[in-house]
């Protein structure tokens, strides 16, 4: 007996592709909106001007939309570029799509984590005469951190699901193969619950994770309970 | 940029728009009807009440609203009764696939947002009003929801915005609301970037609506708490608080370059 009609291991190579896109559009996202979150509170006219409409654009249109104008519209750029047909490559086009609007959200996260820290810290800081990147990695990174964890949590199980809308210009993702089995078999209830059952599972496993990671960041903090 | 091409465009680009307006508002209203009694079952303390309520937005969060609506769209005609109730006139049609997945969708994330929003609740208002004889549905009518409602506000303009946004995906079950209408002139006249940019920009200045709309209504709201506040020295947690102090402290602006 074959796994699911024979779809059991594409299922398989689609989930494990949507968690490549999640993690990779997740990392870059970060550095996106660390570069973000310190163009807004730094305070430079121009680049608080272009994060600020940057956050204020991506975050007004649908996020399916910015995926079609970054396939699509890559596609013509990239052949008028070079002078012939290039078609962009799905899974860059994704990750690339959802590393901005992931970035966009992101910046606003970090940009309240940053604010959040309490400025005694960086006065005691300059006391103890730390350099300023010292003062960065040891003082604002870490309580920062713990102040957009939660954010950062909400924002990677909604690109987690995001991922889906990326079958729509053709990745090979679990939500693809779930349309592909579902049309070969002519049983769609079956094949999208299965894709439903794994998103939900995704989605369970970072929620403990979070919850793990929530706590770890926050064992310096006193409970009065 | 060809803008004949985008003036040539934009009758049927608004005709989308008005679609995913409509799509939009009547999701968004089905999900506060259905989210209104499951905010106040999730709040309940009995297991019994609040358990269903957390099975079902936690089915609904936790998959692509994309998934839920293929599942409904594609899903449902498989199923033999659905086909013989009348239930099918409903269910063959994409626009009320697209209508049922978004509400069920919508009503999950706002039942958690309301019942957020009743949670913080003071309770020393609930205890006024049982003090007064109050009957649970009445202090509810009355204390409670009012009082939730303003709570929850914020987080449910960012929902609606969302939902907003997410009626896109009604585009893939052939719906041409904006999205789809962009994406069919796109198909026809192979120039993404015209057509794909105006639609964005109508999403932008709806959701620019939308947004104003919201922060105008949550001003309205908390019109009668700005005495208060004023007289209690005008302590604004949002506008006076340390955050803006931080905003300019030197220091941590030449950190973050």
């Amino acid at each position: 007996m074959t796994l699911l009609q024979g779809f059991g291991d594409q299922i398989i190579a689609g989930a494990i592709t949507t968690l490549q896109v999640a993690l990779t559009s997740l990392v870059l996202g970060i550095a996106v909106g660390l570069c973000g979150a310190m163009a807004k509170v730094n305070g430079i006219g121009a680049l608080r001007w272009l994060a600020d409409g940057y956050t204020t654009i991506v975050r007004g249109i649908p996020e399916l939309l910015i995926i079609l104008i970054l396939y699509f519209g890559g596609t013509v750029a990239l052949t008028a570029l070079l002078g012939r047909y290039v078609e962009v490559d799905a899974f860059a086009a994704g990750v690339f799509a959802l590393t901005i609007v992931f970035g966009a959200y992101a910046t606003e996260v970090f940009r309240a984590a940053l604010l959040a820290v309490p400025r005694s810290q960086i006065e005691a800081a300059h006391a103890l005469a730390l350099s300023r990147a010292l003062t960065f990695r040891l003082v604002i990174l870490p309580q920062m951190w713990r102040y957009a964890l939660p954010g950062l949590g909400n924002l990677w199980l909604t690109l987690l699901k995001d991922t889906a809308l990326i079958s729509v210009v053709g990745l090979e993702d679990l939500m693809r193969k779930a349309s592909v089995a579902a049309g070969a078999t002519h049983d769609p209830l079956t094949f999208y619950l299965i894709a439903a059952a794994l998103y939900l599972t995704f989605t369970s496993v970072s929620l403990v994770g979070l919850a793990l990671l929530e706590q770890r960041a926050g064992r310096g903090v006193r409970i009065s309970e | 940029m060809n803008w004949y091409l985008v003036i040539d465009a934009m009758p049927r680009l608004l005709s989308g728009a008005l679609l995913t307006l409509q799509l939009a508002a009547l999701s968004v209203l089905a999900g506060l009807v259905i989210a209104l009694p499951l905010s106040l079952l999730r709040s309940s303390s009995s297991g019994v009440l609040s358990r269903p309520v957390l099975a079902y937005t936690f089915v609904f969060r936790g998959t692509p609203l994309l998934v839920q609506l293929f599942v409904i769209y594609y899903g449902a005609g498989q199923i033999e009764w659905i086909r013989t109730t009348s239930a099918w006139i409903i269910l063959r049609e994409p626009y009320w696939c697209a209508l049922i997945a978004f509400s069920l969708n919508n009503a999950a994330y706002t039942t958690e947002i309301l019942r957020g929003g009743i949670r913080a609740v003071p309770a020393g208002e609930v205890e006024a009003a049982k003090a007064l004889g109050m009957s649970y549905a009445l202090r509810t009518r009355r204390i409670v929801l009012p009082i939730a409602f303003r709570l929850a506000l914020p987080a449910y303009a960012n929902e609606v915005v969302l939902m907003l946004k997410a009626s896109s995906l009604a585009s893939t079950i052939t719906i041409m609301e904006l999205t789809g209408t962009s994406r069919k002139i796109v198909a026809q006249t192979f120039s993404p970037y015209e057509v794909f940019i105006s639609a964005a920009l109508i999403y932008l200045a709806i959701t620019f609506v939308v947004v104003k709309a919201f922060a105008r209504l949550e001003r309205h709201l908390a019109h009668h708490l700005e005495r208060v506040e004023k007289n209690n020295g005008g302590t604004d947690p949002v506008h006076k608080g340390p955050v803006q102090e931080l905003d300019r402290d030197p220091v941590l602006q030449r950190e973050a370059r």
